[in-house]
């Protein structure tokens, strides 16, 4: 099957499955895996290599682990550390040691037993941070407890790529008979194009390397990260602190000088790529020298957290990852070997069931020291207690390596994917039964977590940053976004928290967090763009107040029109203001300027009001009718009021401070006698 | 000799008469300083510290202000709220006032027979100055006998307001050259340009 068909029949299959999904609630996880098994038949027919492109859609999780990484600041990395360390280590020691006993005692031998025990101790990364993403969980105190389990657990996948060949005990593979000839066609198939692939997966390509020398000699080409075994143990340390040193100061230090650069094209696509060929250019420099690529764009990410290109980064490499991991997920999906599964199906569902019990119960009891309560303590236990990708991995290399059977790998391999197929369903149970049961004791809302600032300000100009400098001086938080780098750089100066980007694109808004967000101020020069974003948060983000700074009368109306009811004209303070210091240059009390300031204010204002509900924004304003003629009529209210012809301005500014009249002066007013 | 603060407070000055001969007056008055509240801090936004070091350079504060519902304007009323603070003006610590003097003048727009029992305001005007006699007694400062303007809505038809503006003129420039001795008031006194007809 060539590329474009395989990617039409890719992209229609999610197009499809996941809306379907998500508008059952099912999530998009559920959505890409259900539609992996419906195209299975088709891709099979083709003898399409689905195990190579899991392979390739797995750097979506490496993406993934970038961006995850841009959410969290080095400090809040730091506030983890004994969850990611005590926590986490627990849960892969526990699982580890549980799995292998289990599996001794159903007769495996400890070697293998161990392998198996590693392999489940995993779980995935990118079906639990997609769905936590998805539900907004991923702040929660459950969401954070399960992240440092991940984190944890994609650090181990190293040490465990350099143990598990120790188990190697080749005269034990013979003793186990594989039942089912064609899954090992299949499963063998693919594993050169996996360790060709220059994309190979994080700690797979490690993997290789400690596989031995029987393998890294043939398989690989000169760019293969084989070469790194050729070298001395003190140089390849060296090496790695190396590599990691340039992932951090080339993160800190390079990536502002690199994108102020690309600002000068002005090319949106040229920040997509440069945003690109960092994620890229981490993970072939992790595997140049044996790291995972995960772990390594996961630090430039932490490292870029406080940078101001944090949330351009975001939006720019953000659809790439979802688009990877929806194909991995097909591709999880259209592995499943139905036909063993179906041949063995108790043995298997079972194995699986209980698999995914044998983690709910480990994660639930850890929860308990380490004091995650509530619904997060269920959203952590069911959430991690599938299989994960790495196991994929795993499993292909310890067959390569001789410690687990061919047959029983196969087995594990469709535990691992249906444990992942069921975890939807999983999140499912929590949402729908275990949650609701928790917020009517009210504990839900108390274990939020909210990190992100409440204020976002688009457009820090001028306007944008008097509003910005008075927020902070009262003690609130904001996110700012500008598009002027030159800009930027004089606000960092100056302690400001501000990001680069076009506050314009929705993906950016998104990424600066205005689903959680309380307020926008849209503070933006270009009027039409100020409108679009009402327009556009108005309606897909209704939860947020909006305050938009509008250019001229006309504009206050486009922006009532979008959907905004707290405008402010830009120059129209300043113009009462400039017209008051005239009042009282000319003589006028000051505090009579005062009151005929704000009476015109308040005329003024009242009229627009007036006349914004005649607004519409289908027909232009000057073929209007109704709006012209009140317009017109209003007008020349406000304008016989000032000159005098009317009574209703006077009445405004001097109501209370004239003396009493009428029946009431001869005696004398007792209580105002302005005499 | 003393020196003179004068505040001023009235926030419809384009309809006043009585008022407006007085601080015409007032500002003749040789070293005194004039403050017209309403003018300085037309937005209510009143300065503390610059009030209460104004309130340490001088001697005498007067204030002069229609009587409105039976108290000051209400700007005069914020600006004691603000600049009178605990530890300034009061308290424990709060000796910054004391031993100078407080004087009123003011205008009310009933005449003096409706300050008086059986009259529609039922008491005498000293009862309804007490808060700030009680503020300068409060603050450790002397409390000077009020010069008050009764019924001065019909007083430009007699000649009252012109009478009235020199009494309080010569007031203050007595109080400022020691002429006036500055000395606590009886509980009841009341100054009027009639009382002080003799000895302006």
């Amino acid at each position: 099957m060539d590329f474009l068909s395989l990617a039409f029949l890719f992209l229609v299959a999610g197009m499809i499955s996941v809306p379907l999904a998500s508008k059952f609630g099912l999530g998009s996880v559920l959505g890409y895996l259900i539609a992996g098994i419906a195209l299975s038949p088709i891709l099979s027919a083709f003898r399409v290599d689905v195990v190579s492109l899991q392979h390739f859609a797995e750097f979506g999780v490496v993406m993934m682990l970038f961006l995850v990484g841009l959410e969290l600041e080095p400090k809040m990395l730091w506030q983890m550390k004994a969850r990611l360390l005590g926590l986490g280590g627990l849960q892969v020691g526990v699982t580890t040691l549980a799995v292998m006993g289990i599996a001794m005692a159903l007769g495996l031998e400890w070697s293998i037993a161990l392998g198996l025990g590693l392999i489940f101790a995993l779980s995935s990364t990118a079906i639990v941070l997609q769905t936590l993403g998805e539900k907004g969980l991923m702040r929660s105190d459950g969401g954070q407890a399960s992240f440092s389990v991940l984190l944890f657990q994609d650090i181990a996948v190293i040490p465990m790529l350099a143990l598990i060949p120790l188990l190697a005990s080749p005269a034990l593979m013979d003793s186990y008979v594989t039942p089912y000839e064609p899954v090992e066609t299949q499963l063998e198939a693919p594993e050169i194009p996996m360790e060709d692939g220059a994309q190979a997966e994080d700690g797979h390509a490690a993997g290789e390397d400690h596989a031995g020398e029987d393998h890294a000699g043939e398989d690989h080409g000169p760019a293969a990260p084989g070469w790194i075994d050729t070298i001395p143990g003190w140089k390849r340390a060296l090496l790695t602190v190396g590599a990691i040193a340039l992932v951090v100061v080339g993160g800190s230090w390079l990536t502002p000088r690199l994108f102020r650069y690309i600002a000068l094209a002005r090319l949106r696509e040229l920040f997509v790529a440069t945003a690109l060929c960092m994620v890229v250019g981490i993970a072939l420099l992790m595997n140049l020298v044996g790291l995972s690529p995960a772990l390594g764009t996961f630090l430039a990410g932490v490292v870029l957290a406080n940078s101001e290109y944090r949330h351009e980064l975001e939006s720019d490499v953000d659809p790439f990852r979802g688009m990877l991991l929806g194909l991995f997920f097909m591709t999880v999906g259209a592995g499943i070997d139905f036909a063993l599964l179906w041949d063995r199906l108790f043995t298997i569902v079972g194995l699986t069931v209980g698999l995914i019990a044998l983690k709910a119960v480990i994660l639930l009891a850890l929860s308990y020291p380490f004091r995650v309560t509530g619904p997060n303590r269920w959203l952590f236990a069911l959430g991690l207690a599938q299989a994960g990708e790495f196991g994929f991995v795993l499993l292909s290399f310890t067959t390569s390596v001789q410690v687990v059977p061919q047959a029983i790998a196969d087995v594990a391999l469709l535990v691992v994917a249906l444990s992942m197929l069921l975890t939807p369903g999983l999140f499912i149970l929590y949402d729908r039964v275990i949650a609701p049961r928790f917020s009517i004791s009210g504990e839900h809302a108390a274990d939020e977590i909210d990190e992100e600032a409440p204020i976002i300000i688009a457009g820090h100009g001028r306007w944008g940053g008097i509003v910005n400098r008075l927020l902070l001086g009262a003690g609130y938080r904001t996110v700012v976004l500008d598009h002027s780098s030159a800009q930027l750089e004089m606000l960092r100066a100056f302690g400001f928290k501000v990001f680069f980007g076009d506050a314009s694109r929705p993906d950016l808004l998104v990424a600066a967090g205005i689903e959680r967000a309380k307020m926008l101020v849209v503070a933006i020069d270009d009027r039409d763009q100020a409108t679009e974003i009402v327009r556009h948060v108005r309606k897909h983000h209704p939860h947020v107040y909006i305050i938009a700074r509008a250019r001229d009368r006309n504009h206050v109306y486009e922006l009532w029109g979008a959907g905004c009811r707290d405008i402010i004209r830009e120059t129209f303070d300043s113009g009462v203001r400039a017209g008051r210091s005239a009042l009282e240059a000319l003589g006028v009390h000051p505090f009579d300027a005062e009151r005929m300031a704000r009476g015109f204010v308040d005329i003024d204002r009242r009229t627009m009001r007036e006349l914004a509900n005649l607004y519409d924004p289908e027909i232009p304003t000057h073929q209007n009718k109704p709006y012209i003629e009140r317009s017109r009529a209003l007008r020349a209210e406000t304008e016989a009021a000032m000159t005098g012809g009317g009574t209703a301005y006077d009445a405004r500014i001097e109501r209370g401070w004239a003396p009493p009249v009428g029946r009431d002066e001869p005696e004398g007013d007792p209580a105002k006698g302005i005499e | 000799m003393a020196k003179l603060l004068i505040y001023y407070a009235h926030p419809g000055q384009r309809f006043s008469r009585a008022n407006a001969a007085m601080w015409a007056r007032a500002q003749t008055v040789k070293d005194a300083t004039c403050v017209d509240l309403y003018a300085e801090y037309p937005r209510f936004d009143i300065d503390v510290d610059r009030e209460q070091q104004r309130l340490l350079d001088h001697d005498v504060i007067v204030f002069q202000f229609p009587v409105f519902w039976y108290s000051t304007p209400s700007l005069l009323k914020e600006w004691q709220d603000l600049v009178l603070e605990h530890g300034f003006a009061y308290g424990h610590e709060g000796t910054r006032l004391a031993g100078k003097a407080m004087q009123l003048a003011v205008t009310t727009a009933g005449p003096e027979t409706a300050y008086a029992p059986g009259g529609h305001n039922r008491y005498p005007i000293r009862d309804y100055l007490r808060p700030l006699e009680q503020t300068a007694f409060l603050c450790n400062m002397t409390f000077l006998a009020p010069l008050v303007l009764f019924g001065a809505l019909k007083a430009e038809n007699s000649g009252q307001i012109e009478q009235n503006a020199e009494t309080y003129g010569w007031l203050l420039d007595g109080l400022s050259s020691g002429r006036v001795p500055v000395e606590e008031a009886a509980p009841d006194a009341v100054l009027t340009h009639e009382t002080l007809r003799e000895r302006v």
